[in-house]
């Protein structure tokens, strides 16, 4: 069995969690080679095929030349799966694959299963198993799902060139948005989920975050509505945090906003949901309203 | 100028999922299904185009799914679509992300739309795929995770937001396809002249007979909780008592309460 692995880079440096797509392919007992679209100074730290296309031809924001990289290594290797991360750049590319090859797709893979892959589904709240008809398949593995392996040794490098128009023109890299708060250095950090229901009751979660010492954090649908400002967002889109105490209140638990939280010390949820994901990563999970127990709590440790 | 925004219908989040008679996906009863949440950005911004441009484009909603997705046709609409199309399919819940974008293809083939809105991704099924096949199938430009957009003269500039907050800023000429990416936008709400306005705009009825004759790539083999590591504790039940019990592990765990 053979694994492609789309590796990933920024800025011409690859991203550590295309180390992921080594401990997949780990699972999977596949031999693996690998693709970049990058420059020779960088290579991935193993051994085996590595193709590389010249980032300084097709650039790093430019999928429609990336999928036609992708086929021509395809081509030369015809491995069993093309494996990327789900990721921005991920999922961007991996339907662009699996419809040039008009081969199936599988996003977000979290575990192999005996005879197919396991996928989330419905907000991670739930699993559902596929199995693909034909060869190759596409993945994209969720992040952190697998472990980031270095499997070291040399790289036998395979240049890549192709030909043909991309219909994307990358115009440029723009910052994210200036942090406002730095949650990063707070000790106590208290959540406000889009369960606390209106803007108006953002004031509820300051008043906790008052009486702990702590800040504010928010997930973005929070940010988005504008109830408070993007400096308090948590997770991969913004901030990674690692308090000693997190509260999280009225948040479901996606995995995008888990990534910024989950290795804070004690992690408390506020949700009425007694299902929801948050569950899962919570040393503390309250069963309750968010508008009857923050208040309470606050009121009694105000006391 | 002619635009077209693909949504779709799902459950509420915080509903109970249980699997249906199939065991492969969940079971419709009791549940109350909306747009998807991803879909709503997208229909926003075809309508705020529309607007800006001067109600010129024809602004049309296709949504594939059973009977009941027309309601989300009926929203859109009111949220200012001009037209609808339901592609009628009453087992769309089986179909994959590669037959959905064929029949969404095949029936915006010869329509020469100049821009198609989706979503990101479904909140349900979460594949993130059929937006970017379905510009694959038409051979249009496309970018995904769109939170900035603006037209043009027949060039579309998008902001793609990237991990950590990161942005590429890039450019696409039409006929173009954007998914749409949380926080584009604030969704409007319908107003009450708009529904009635609405509900004299025309929905076209295609069974999805008529545009899919494509194989499943992937077929569904299984639907279920993930396995529980159920290690924090679960306080329910009355307010004041949960709380004395969170003050009380909290002292006893993390040493912030005296
Ligand atoms: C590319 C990408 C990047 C993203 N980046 C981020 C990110 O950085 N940070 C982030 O947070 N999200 C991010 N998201 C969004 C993420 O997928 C979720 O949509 C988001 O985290 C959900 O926020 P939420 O939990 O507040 O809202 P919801 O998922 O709507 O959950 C609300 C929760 O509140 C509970 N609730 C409702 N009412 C009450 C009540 N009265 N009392 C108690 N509980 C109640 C519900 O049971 C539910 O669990 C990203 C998504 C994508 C696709």
């Amino acid at each position: 069995m053979k694994a492609l692995l789309i590796a990933e880079c920024r800025d011409g440096k690859i991203l550590d969690y295309s180390y992921e797509l080594f401990g997949f392919a780990a699972r999977l007992s596949a031999d693996v080679a690998v693709l970049l679209v990058g420059k020779e100074g960088e290579l991935p730290e193993c051994g085996g095929a590595v193709y590389l296309a010249d980032v300084a031809k097709y650039g790093e924001c430019n999928p429609d030349q990336h999928k036609l990289v992708v086929l021509a290594a395809v081509e030369r290797e015809k491995p069993d799966y093309v494996v990327l991360m789900h990721s921005s750049y991920g999922w961007d590319l991996a339907p662009r694959v699996a419809a040039g090859l008009k081969v199936a797709q599988l996003s977000e893979v979290v575990a192999v299963a005996e005879d197919g892959f396991e996928l989330p589904c419905c907000s991670q709240k739930m699993r559902r198993k596929a199995k693909p008809v034909g060869s190759p398949v596409v993945l994209t593995l969720q992040l952190g799902a697998f472990p980031a392996v270095k499997p070291g040794g040399s790289p036998a490098l395979q240049r890549i060139d192709v030909e043909g128009e991309g219909k994307v023109e990358f115009l440029g890299y723009e910052p994210p948005p200036p942090k406002g708060v730095d949650l990063g250095r707070a000790e106590v950090i208290v959540s406000a989920g889009r369960g606390i229901g209106k803007k108006e009751n953002i004031e509820v979660i300051a008043a906790l975050a008052r009486v702990l010492g702590g800040e504010v954090g928010a997930s973005r649908p929070v940010v988005d509505s504008g109830w408070i400002d993007a400096g308090h967002q948590v997770g991969t889109t913004g901030q990674t945090v690692s308090p000693k105490l997190y509260v999280a209140c009225g948040i479901s638990g996606a995995i995008q906003h888990l990534a910024g939280m989950k290795k804070s010390g004690f992690i408390v949820a506020v949700n009425k949901d007694k299902e929801a994901p948050i569950g899962e990563v919570a040393d503390v999970l309250v069963v309750a309203d968010v508008m009857q127990f923050v208040p309470a709590l606050t009121a009694k440790l105000a006391k | 100028m002619k635009i077209l925004v693909c949504i779709k219908q799902v459950p509420d989040m915080e509903s109970r999922f249980r699997p249906d008679a199939s065991g492969v996906w969940y079971s419709e009863i009791d549940m109350a299904f909306r747009v998807n949440e991803y879909d709503e950005y997208a229909i926003e911004e075809a309508v705020r185009l529309k607007e800006k441009l001067g109600g010129e484009p024809e602004l049309t909603v296709l949504s594939l799914g059973p009977d009941r997705v027309v309601e989300g046709i009926k929203k859109a609409l009111a949220m200012g679509c001009d037209r609808g199309i339901h592609v009628q399919d009453s087992a769309s819940q089986l179909k994959d992300p590669w037959q959905i974008a064929s029949a969404i293809a095949a029936s915006a083939r010869g329509e020469n739309y100049d821009l198609i809105f989706t979503g990101l991704q479904s909140q349900d099924r979460g594949s993130a795929q059929v937006g970017t096949m379905v510009a694959e199938l038409l051979e249009y430009s496309c970018a995904t995770t769109v939170i900035g957009f603006e037209y043009a003269e027949g060039s579309v500039t998008v902001k793609r937001e990237l991990e950590g907050g990161l942005r590429a800023v890039v450019r696409l000429k039409t006929p173009a396809l954007v998914t749409c990416q949380l926080g584009l936008n604030q969704p409007r709400y319908p107003t009450l002249p708009n529904i009635m306005k609405a509900k004299k705009k025309e929905i076209l009825t295609v069974p999805v007979s008529e545009l899919l004759h494509e194989e499943p790539r992937t077929v569904m083999a299984g639907f279920y909780a993930p396995a529980k590591k159920g290690t924090g504790v679960v306080l329910e039940g009355d307010v004041a008592d949960q709380v004395d019990k969170l003050i009380g592990i909290l002292k006893d765990k993390t040493g912030l309460l005296r």
